[in-house]
């Protein structure tokens, strides 16, 4: 069995288990670590694609810089309340079962189809990657989508306000007797 | 590489609906949101996948776009989710029903 299907038999288990148990906890700081799990699991698929620019970045956006973010406002907005499990809607979760499990037979059906279970990956990545991955994205990135790449530029800055203007609280008014105490 | 690339896009297809799986049954909205980021990272795996079958970097050059643009949302939504917080004291979804009819 060549190496990375031993890889990838070990890290789809895993993956697909740790987002079970973020489906399932009912504390939410166990559910965003489950998460960290996956998004792990997710970078050794990256590793294994030979994409290992977006390993890295996997590991530092989403399993370092996201779920920090994620941890800080559970954190924040309190850990001991668990989620309320009680269901309103009526045959929310039958249907939402149903859904799940006839989305996952639609995709295995198209995938066979469309590409079928046999298709390995050409060989020749190597020359695509060439003289680096990390060279070969920047090439493609700068040339091909630099004007994407300038938007997203935009889109961050306007996100960064966004979350200061989101994240303030309104100033009270200054009532007379403060007015007066300032004054002296 | 000898592992079949469809492989990959079922396992994307399977994270993708426990993600979907978790917007539909959870009630916390930093649990749903959560679960809106495993579904982002399912696609980006078949996206990388499909770059890698196709011999062409476009497709890890759009994952990369797909980062970015969900650490801008991350930013933006648990900013709301925080203001929600504030506004009515908690984050559960049933809770927020002000424009029910």
């Amino acid at each position: 069995m060549p190496l990375d299907n031993v890889v990838f038999w070990v890290f789809a288990p895993i993956s697909v288990a740790s987002a079970i148990g973020m489906l399932l906890m009912r504390n939410a700081v166990h559910a965003a670590l489950f998460l960290v799990v996956n998004f792990f699991c997710l970078a050794v698929f990256y590793l294994i694609l030979d994409a290992p620019f977006l390993f890295a970045v996997q590991i530092i956006v989403y399993a370092g810089a996201i779920m920090v973010l994620f941890l800080f406002v559970i954190m924040l907005l309190g850990v001991d309340r668990g989620d309320d499990l009680r269901e309103r809607l009526f045959a929310q979760r039958p249907l939402a079962l149903a859904l799940g499990a006839g989305f996952v037979i639609e995709i295995v059906l198209a995938v066979r189809a469309g590409i079928g279970f046999a298709t390995k990956a050409p060989a020749g990545f190597d020359a695509v990657n060439e003289p680096g991955n990390t060279q070969a994205i920047a090439r493609v990135l700068f040339r091909d989508y630099f004007f994407p790449f300038e938007a997203t530029s935009i889109l961050l800055i306007v996100a960064a306000v966004a979350a200061m203007v989101l994240g303030q609280r309104k100033a009270r008014a200054v009532t007379q007797a403060e007015l007066e105490a300032m004054r002296g | 590489m000898r592992t079949p690339i469809a492989y990959f896009v079922v396992l994307s297809g399977v994270l993708f609906t426990l993600g979907t799986l978790g917007v539909l049954l959870r009630k916390n909205a930093l649990l749903i949101f959560m679960s809106v980021e495993l579904q982002l990272n399912a696609v980006n795996l078949a996206l990388v996948a499909f770059s890698r079958m196709h011999l062409a970097l476009d497709g890890q050059v759009l994952a990369f776009f797909s980062m970015v643009v969900a650490a801008a949302e991350v930013v933006v939504g648990l900013a709301i989710i925080v203001a929600v917080y504030r506004r009515r004291g908690t984050v559960d979804v049933d809770e927020a029903r002000g424009l029910a009819g």
